[in-house]
């Protein structure tokens, strides 16, 4: 029984968030009624010339200055040529000798540490219409297109095929895609096709310095789906290897529902994409302080503020993770720890108080990976900071706070204004909290009785009634030691 | 030289329907034309570059802004077959 | 009426003539003659007398748009009229109504001219004859059994037998200037990049430009100013200015340095074209001109570059005519076959031959040893040009090797290619040229002489051709064809 080790690429493809096209000034939203979202351009059309977007380009070099890359001093566009009805001129404007950068890496965190996974190339394109099957593939005895996203900008990079297992190459699509969310370049929408992997496995006994057979997987739309495609694919060349069999290089499909990868085209017969450089297109000069100024630009990549924030704010790695969803709410939380500020004593405490409350109340109501969202939020990062202050001076108790949380959501309000208006402020006052303990004590003598045989819980019980007794505001910090005080005076 | 199978898998590229006289035609020409155009061979060009533009014009680029589309009804007025919004073609057979 | 544009301009300032006149009296003519020379495939007369009307009024109102103000012209079917059917010469099209115009088409109804209609043309400008339009061919005024070239055939025709004052047409290597020496009236291609291409069906990309057809220099020259010029939606545009170039015409051609190639007197050409270039030289040395040899040794192997370039960039620009969007579908059982089954059917035999032969080209394995090949012996072609107008100012040239031949006398592929074998190294190289009728054969076909010039020197092209044009008397030999 030969046991195999497992050498997979990603090829994943981008579409840039820019508000219009790769090559025309059409709009790239989302969801628009068919056929709506389109000129001559895009529609390939008799006559019709490509111009290209900044924009685009502009995306391509921040994003391949974050994965490290070489941006190229001179790069040009290339057709790829190929029929499919998605594809107004059967060719696709591309890059092909000349891309924008090349020789970066991505660090990916894996079990065991984590690894530079390398990038080969990162190039520009133009994507293709959506195309629907009246029924399946399969069965159609129609298809029907939709070109509004023919023409949208692509970034395509190409991973080295470096990873080694499944779980890894969806460990790298996550980090990727925390990374073009992070840049602004993409809005990582693996729902709505912002985001898509094609995958290239072989297996190969494990010692052989040779690489196996490769097979393209195609039609990986989600974390999950990666893995479990490259699982199936994984068991089902091995198995075919066990009997003896040869691996065909071949394109295949993943069948989500089925859970099963299935024969598209024969790679063998490989497309003859006849590339040659784009003629409508003149070749691009990347102007080195252009590049430099879109590096000064770069934010901080979510590794790396990770690292910082496990080693500067003491945060758990966890923590770390969650914050570094999207910039949006990277900088919400640097915002508020600023405002916050350093305390003397409480340093360590603040950083993940702020943490607590955003990943368990903030996340709660709004998406942490959708920057709009996050940066448009009700509660603004002082907003919320004035609410932990609040907790911390003790004016009001941490369960009063979820509720004034949820009121300052709907209201946009700060917390001063609502805690006042409503009347939540925690009571403090000694005096007044002494006589709500001493009718509860008055009213529950059985638990004072259970308290002094031993049973500690009593307590707890009778804590709960002074809270109830003053609607909750009680400080129960001070009511815990009130009543100490008088459960051992009697 | 060109062979019958070469034309048929230049003409499957390019999706031409050719008939078998066609075919038997389109090699004959086709060899005549190629064995005119291997004359270049004879050509010394070490070391010069190719010419992929007749201009010496370089970053051309546009802003990022929203130009106007064309109305839908214009989009799919010349479409030899639709289905509602939709251009529709005949099934897709993956080869 | 049949007069040049800035004739028939000056006599609407005197108000001898009126714009929807001079409409009227060329729609006439075409219904009364264009069935014999079938330069037209389509007349777009409302559409015409409604522009004619239009510059009618600003003429009256002493506020004409410029030069072309109510100057009836012809365009080859290869532009895109927004609304108007646009074939490219084949059947693939032959219902397809564009929804926009080309930027040469705004820019001329912006200046107020009046378009009669789209000419006929080798189909998808692939041919020297227009015998391989998809719908009919087109006859030489000059004479009816004859060709008018091509590909541009139709907008030569149209303007050598007075149905239209002027027209345009497209040169991806030598489509406006072989059929304009074949037609004797004159034709330009300007430089590459001097004239957007939106709009302009893609032959070859990187060799196609738009260009006048006029019955004299001035008119070429007012008629290139109209729509010369940068265009945002063009990314090969060149950003430079427009001059007058009618304001420079009467400069003369004291003090310039003309070049004769060895390379375009060759043996095998006919003899009266040969005859009637080299009288034009001693005109233009007489004139004050000073004439040199230069020498361009890779002329030879222009057409074989050319012929492995175009149908490489033409085997994709067609590539999206598959009856999937637009233009002719044919029925097929599955997408594959009623691609397979519409190209075949929409695109002729010549169409076919250069897909098939630019699809090879691009193909695995062949690319360096042909597209690759070709594009550097371009480099070679450009160089020697470059080279040469070192030393000189313009080259002068035949513009064909011959003159207009019979229809279907060149069945041969490689003998038809052979007719633009003066023309393409132009192309290959970008740079502008004019053919202007410098005599006729004992048979009375015209004949045409080539100046080609600089990158963005066509104001001195259109100069040395003004003075050599003036000092004969060619252009008021016209063709009889009632």
């Amino acid at each position: 029984m030969t046991t195999y080790e497992t050498v997979i690429g990603l090829e994943v493809h981008a579409q840039l968030s820019t508000r219009s096209k790769m090559f025309c000034g059409c709009p790239t939203t989302f969801g628009a009624r068919p056929n709506t979202q389109t000129c001559p351009v895009c529609l390939g059309m008799p006559g019709v010339l490509p111009v290209v977007n900044r924009r685009a380009v502009e995306f391509g070099i921040r994003t391949a200055l974050a994965f490290g890359c070489r941006v190229n001093d001179a790069c040009r566009f290339a057709r790829k040529h190929y029929y499919y009805p998605d594809m107004p001129k059967n060719y696709q404007i591309s890059q092909y000798e000349e891309p924008l950068a090349e020789d970066g890496s991505l660090e990916v965190d894996v079990e065991g540490g984590a690894r530079a996974i390398g990038i080969q190339r990162l190039h520009l394109e133009e994507d293709v219409g959506k195309l629907l099957h009246e029924g399946t593939l399969e069965t159609a005895q129609a298809s029907l297109v939709d070109f509004n996203r023919s023409g949208v900008a692509l970034m395509e990079t190409v991973s080295r095929p470096e990873l080694s297992s499944p779980e890894e190459a969806a460990a790298y699509l996550r980090a990727f895609r925390a990374v073009v969310i992070f840049l602004g370049v993409c809005d990582g929408n693996m729902e709505e096709g912002s985001l898509r992997c094609d995958a290239n496995i072989s297996i190969r006994p494990r010692g052989s310095g040779a690489l196996g057979t490769k097979v393209e997987i195609k039609n990986l739309n989600s974390f999950r789906n990666v893995q479990r495609a490259l699982e199936f694919e994984e068991r089902r060349q091995a198995q075919a290897l066990d009997a003896g069999e040869r691996i065909v290089q071949e394109t295949r499909l993943w069948d989500a529902d089925r859970g099963y990868t299935r024969s598209m085209r024969s790679k063998e017969f490989a497309h003859d994409y006849r590339y040659f450089p784009e003629p409508d297109l003149v070749p691009l000069r990347i102007d080195r302080r252009w590049v430099e100024e879109i590096r000064a630009a770069l934010p901080e990549l979510p590794r790396v503020w990770r690292q910082r924030a496990v080693a500067e704010y003491g945060l758990p790695p966890y923590d770390a993770e969650v914050l570094t969803q999207s910039r949006a709410l990277v900088d919400y939380y640097e915002a508020a720890l600023r405002e916050w500020g350093p305390a003397p004593g409480a340093r360590r405490e603040r950083p993940k108080t702020l943490s607590n409350w955003i990943m368990s109340e903030l996340l709660r109501v709004l998406p942490g990976d959708d920057e709009r969202a996050i940066s448009t939020s009700p509660i603004p990062p002082r907003h919320l900071v004035g609410l932990l202050q609040l907790i911390e001076n003790a004016t009001i108790s941490g369960k009063i706070a979820k509720d004034v949380f949820q009121k300052m959501f709907v209201s946009g309000e700060d917390a001063r204004t609502i805690v006042e208006r409503d009347g939540l402020t925690q009571v403090a006052d000694e005096g007044a909290l002494v006589q709500v303990i001493d009718s509860v004590m008055a009213a529950n003598p059985k638990a004072i009785e259970d308290y002094r045989r031993g049973k500690k819980e009593a307590k707890g019980a009778l804590v709960g009634q002074v809270m109830k007794a003053t609607r909750g505001k009680a400080n129960p910090a001070l009511v815990n030691r009130l009543l100490e005080d008088k459960l051992s005076q009697t | 030289m060109i062979d019958r199978k070469d034309v048929e898998h230049v003409a499957r590229l390019t999706r031409l329907a050719l008939t078998e006289a066609e075919l038997e035609r389109m090699r004959e020409e086709l060899n005549s034309i190629l064995a005119h155009l291997d004359t270049l061979r004879a050509v010394s060009t070490e070391g010069i570059e190719p010419t992929s533009h007749a201009v010496d014009i370089v970053n051309v680029m546009r802003e990022d802004e929203i130009a106007p589309c064309l109305p839908q009804a214009s989009v799919l007025a010349n479409a030899p077959d639709l289905s509602g919004e939709f251009f529709r073609v005949p099934r897709i057979i993956e080869e | 009426m049949h007069q040049p544009i800035h004739a028939l301009t000056d006599a609407y300032r005197r108000g001898d003539l009126t714009p929807t006149a001079v409409a009227e009296d060329y729609l006439a003519r075409i219904s009364a003659l264009d069935g014999k020379v079938g330069a037209y495939l389509t007349v777009v007369r409302e559409q015409a007398l409604a522009a004619a009307r239009e510059s009618e009024l600003r003429w009256r109102a002493g506020t004409p748009r410029g030069p072309l103000d109510g100057a009836p012209v012809a365009l080859k079917d290869v532009l895109c009229t927004a609304g108007v059917r646009t074939t490219a010469g084949s059947k693939m099209l032959e219902r397809f109504v564009p929804p926009y115009d080309a930027t040469t088409v705004e820019r001329l109804r912006a200046a107020g001219a009046v378009v009669l209609g789209k000419t006929n043309m080798d189909e998808f400008a692939m041919g020297s004859s227009t015998e391989h339009s998809a719908f009919h061919p087109t006859r030489n005024p000059w004479d009816l059994a004859r060709v008018p070239g091509g590909s541009s055939g139709g907008s030569a025709a149209a303007v050598a037998g007075g149905l239209a004052a002027g027209s345009y047409g497209s040169d991806t290597g030598g489509s406006i200037r072989q059929p304009a020496a074949f037609c004797g009236v004159v034709g330009m291609k300007p430089t590459y990049g001097r004239v957007s291409r939106y709009g302009l069906i893609a032959l070859a990309s990187s060799l196609d430009q738009i260009g006048p057809f006029a019955q004299d220099v001035t008119d070429t020259a007012l008629l290139l100013a109209a729509v010369a010029g940068y265009d945002r939606r063009d990314a090969t545009s060149i950003q430079a200015p427009v001059p007058d170039y009618a304001a420079e015409l009467s400069k003369g051609v004291a003090g310039l340095t003309l070049g004769l190639p060895d390379e375009y007197f060759i043996d095998g050409m006919d003899p009266d074209v040969e005859r009637a270039v080299r009288q034009a030289i001693e005109v233009l040395k007489g004139l004050g001109a000073r004439i040199e040899r230069v020498s361009l040794p890779t002329t030879q192997h222009s057409l074989a570059a050319y012929y492995v370039i175009l149908p490489a960039e033409a085997s994709s620009n067609l590539a999206r005519y598959d009856g999937v969007k637009y233009g002719l579908r044919i029925a097929g059982r599955d997408l594959i076959e009623m691609q397979s089954r519409t190209r075949a059917a929409g695109f002729g035999a010549e169409v076919k031959r250069r897909i098939m032969l630019g699809t090879y080209a691009l193909s695995a394995g062949y690319y360096d040893a042909y597209y690759g090949k070709a594009q550097s012996v371009r480099t070679l072609v450009r160089r020697e040009f470059a080279a040469a107008f070192a030393r000189v100012d313009l080259i002068v040239a035949p513009t064909t090797p011959n003159v207009a031949f019979k229809h279907g006398e060149k069945e041969d592929p490689l003998s038809m290619y052979l007719n633009d074998v003066f023309t393409i190294p132009g192309n290959l190289s970008g740079i502008p040229g004019v053919s202007v009728p410098c005599g006729f054969n004992a048979s009375g076909l015209p004949i045409g002489l080539q100046m080609l010039g600089r990158p963005l020197d066509e104001a001195r092209v259109l100069r040395a051709a003004y003075a050599y044009e003036q000092a004969t008397t060619w252009r008021s030999r016209r063709p009889d064809l009632s």
